[in-house]
């Protein structure tokens, strides 16, 4: 049982960092459309600028840790926000109206574009931090001498998503920019004959993905303490199998199936192997996509002719 | 990259200098700060600013050089018909280009009987040409988007290795074989994503691709893991083993033994391997299920109106793929003599798709044409490892701005009325899974 708590806190965080990303997929394919294929070395992005802001600002001498993470945060979403609206500039919008595979491809592309610009950029080698935050609470010991932890770090893994996803809802459900979404998810040009900056709206819906995967990318980064090249290509995967998993286009739904993605996969390692954890998750999108193919939140898509 | 055109010299400048602008905080910190692991694990950092000026200054040429051509140019315009000069044209080179090249591909042995590497560079570039041509049927005939093709490439060559390493089976029993079990496996890939369209169907592909090689590295019982599987027997001529023993076929012929027979023997392999996927992909594109697999493509909810049963057609499209996928893996397992997982990653099935889009979907030479296009400029990379994959990636990103429908972005219709006109790409649709 504590085995299984002590599972059950590391599947959370796992799966709010999915979570994170996931939303970023979602929205994208809820408004353009689209797979963002690259999305995930948006992310992989995202983790190596907070790595390279933190190296610069403790070599400037800067010491109280909770302003080193805020501008850390700020300087990854920022950087990789613009990355996301590059992307989407140079490589999604003079598509947008081609046929539907032609912005798979790009995507495609641009997602090797991206690992091997960083691989390029920084090296192929594992990029470690030492543990930045330490420290944690022991909640349980058994009688076993079993221990279950929870570190400050994945408290802050946690809260941060909490807070994230709460201002990321009420922007979605009561900002301008929100109703601008949300309007062109649902009819692109309706919502541009009735005034809505339609290029600018699937602009910001970038930026804001790709800000929140920067800021998975910097919990991954403190959490696991390394980032390399090639990690969105997997981390990618996975998160758009959780909005698979959560219905597409559905932003609880995102979170939601990241959620249960990081669960199954922290469990499966658990229990069964570590070697199989990927097969497991890619094994679980494929029986969802034969036996839910709207996934548990998502919307029927019906095909007219 | 600016949303508004820029007109006149100013606003050129604009435009250039904001380009150069967005550059600078994109790179500033990924290239102009170099972080490296140390011997101790400390990370450590140096600058490179010279770089990122380098970089932005650039974006900022290349912006002004792109802004110029597009307003010399024009705004694109929309021919969405190929007009009759070009197309007369065209269809005259169309004719002509397949046979000549199909003469000199036939003579490239000959030619360049004592070069071997340009011998192994055929047999490299006929290959893809072979798995372009395979993945063809899947997503030019049928309009299925398979991102995980490489996973029935991996099948046959694991087939043809194990097979012939732990039974001795010889390479023209396996051969069959390995399709056969190739096109299993993508009957069994087949059956639960069906049901899937487009995107979500790329994604399950992508996910099978990967399902599969990470099997591969895991299973180490069967598969030697990472270590992959070498000393799998080279390819005999029918029973009579190319090499320098007495009852080799150089002995036997009479002739004194070369090294290259074995490679001008797996080049003329691998051709007719490439040769018999393109015919019985024509063949089938007059039979019944091809104009199946071109209906389904076109419209899927008007061929289950008109009583064609998607399910089967489309099993038979991801079979018939397959097969072919696995004839490769197992000609590609007998060249190397030693296959790994590292040769079935996702970025060969990127490659191979590329392969198809690039040459136009559906268009058999267009196929052989960017499959030739594509190896040959990777090896014109070679010396630059690092950015091949790069250079690689711009290059879809560009060909789908630029030319979205593939270089050869026409075809001859398969059914026609009273003549074959050729008729530009952007009137086929693309299926929707």
């Amino acid at each position: 049982m504590d085995y299984f708590t002590q599972q059950l806190i590391n599947g959370l965080v796992l799966g709010s960092i999915y979570g994170l990303i996931a939303i970023g997929y979602t929205m994208v394919y809820g408004i353009v459309g689209m797979i963002n294929f690259a999305h995930g070395d948006v992310f992989m992005i995202g983790g190596f600028i907070a790595l390279i802001t933190f190296l610069l600002l403790i070599s400037t001498g800067l010491t109280a840790i909770p302003v080193i993470l805020l501008i850390v945060l700020l300087v990854s979403m920022a950087i990789t926000a613009l990355y996301g609206w590059t992307i989407e500039r140079i490589a999604y919008r003079p598509l947008r109206h081609s046929f539907r595979l032609a912005p798979m491809l790009s995507a495609i592309g641009m997602s090797f574009v991206l690992t091997n610009y960083s691989q390029v950029a920084q090296g192929a080698r594992v990029k470690p931090i030492p543990p930045f935050i330490t420290g944690g609470y022991t909640l349980h010991e058994s009688a076993d001498g079993f221990v279950i932890q929870l570190s400050n770090i994945q408290i802050m893994v946690v809260v941060t998503t909490i807070v994230l996803l709460a201002i990321f809802t009420w922007l979605v459900s009561r900002t301008r920019l929100g109703r601008d979404m949300r309007a062109c998810e649902q009819d692109q040009t309706m919502a541009a004959l009735l005034g809505v900056n339609v290029d600018r709206t699937i602009s910001m819906t970038f930026v804001i993905g790709a800000a929140l995967a920067a800021v998975a990318g910097l919990m991954y980064l403190l959490y696991y303490g390394l980032v390399d090249f090639f990690m969105g290509f997997v981390a990618g995967i996975k998160a758009f199998t959780a909005a698979v998993l959560g219905g597409i286009g559905s932003l609880p739904g995102a979170m939601l199936g990241g959620l249960a993605i990081g669960l199954i996969e922290t469990f499966w390692s658990a229990y069964f192997s570590v070697e199989y954890k990927d097969v497991a998750a890619f094994s679980i999108l494929i029986v969802v996509l034969i036996f839910m193919p709207t996934g548990l939140l998502g919307r029927p898509e019906v095909e007219k002719v | 990259m600016t949303p508004k055109s820029a007109t006149g010299i100013p606003a050129l400048l604009k435009t250039a200098f904001v380009n150069a602008l967005i550059a600078l905080v994109l790179f500033s910190l990924m290239v102009g700060i170099r972080t490296e692991a140390g011997s101790d694990g400390q990370l450590t950092y140096w600058t490179r600013f010279g770089e990122v000026a380098a970089l932005v200054a650039a974006v900022f040429g290349g912006s002004i050089v792109i802004e110029l051509l597009r307003q010399w140019i024009g705004p694109a315009g929309a021919d969405k018909l190929v007009p009759p000069v070009v197309q007369s044209g065209m269809s005259f080179v169309g004719r002509y280009l397949a046979p000549v090249l199909l003469v000199f591909t036939v003579m490239v042995p000959v030619i360049f009987y004592d070069q071997r590497y340009i011998l192994d560079l055929g047999i490299l570039v006929l290959t893809y040409v072979m798995l372009g041509w395979g993945l063809n049927v899947v997503v030019g005939l049928a309009g299925l988007l398979d991102l995980g093709y490489v996973a029935f490439y991996a099948v046959g060559a694991y087939s043809y290795a194990l097979l012939a390493t732990n039974f001795g089976w010889s390479f023209w029993v396996c051969l069959p074989l390995a399709g056969i079990l190739a096109a299993f496996w993508g009957v069994l890939l087949g059956f639960p994503v069906l049901r899937l369209r487009g995107d979500y169907l790329a994604i399950v592909t992508l996910a099978f691709g990967e399902i599969i090689r990470l099997v591969i590295i895991n299973w180490q019982d069967l598969t030697g893991g990472p270590n992959g599987v070498s000393g799998i027997p080279r390819p005999s001529f029918f029973g009579i083993p190319l090499d320098n023993s007495d009852s080799g076929l150089a002995a036997k012929l009479g002739i004194e033994y070369s090294s290259s027979h074995r490679i001008v023997f797996l080049f003329y392999l691998i051709l007719a391997l490439a040769l018999l996927t393109n015919w019985v992909t024509i063949r089938l594109r007059r039979l019944p299920i091809g104009r199946a697999w071109e209906a389904l493509r076109e419209d899927e909810v008007a061929c289950r109106a008109l009583g064609i049963n998607t399910t089967t057609t489309k099993l038979t499209a991801f079979a018939t793929g397959a097969m072919f996928g696995g004839f490769a893996g197992a000609f590609f397992a007998t060249r190397q003599g030693f296959i790994s997982p590292e040769s079935f990653t996702f970025q060969e099935s990127a490659l191979v798709l590329a392969i198809v889009v690039l040459g136009g979907m559906g268009s058999q030479l267009g196929v052989a044409l960017a499959a030739l296009a594509m190896i040959g400029g990777f090896e014109l990379f070679r010396s630059l490892e690092t950015y091949r994959m790069l250079v690689f990636g711009m290059a879809m990103v560009l060909i789908m701005i630029w030319r979205p429908r593939g270089l050869i972005g026409h075809r001859a219709p398969t059914v026609y009325l009273t003549k074959a006109q050729a008729i530009s790409s952007d009137l086929v649709k693309e299926g929707h899974g």
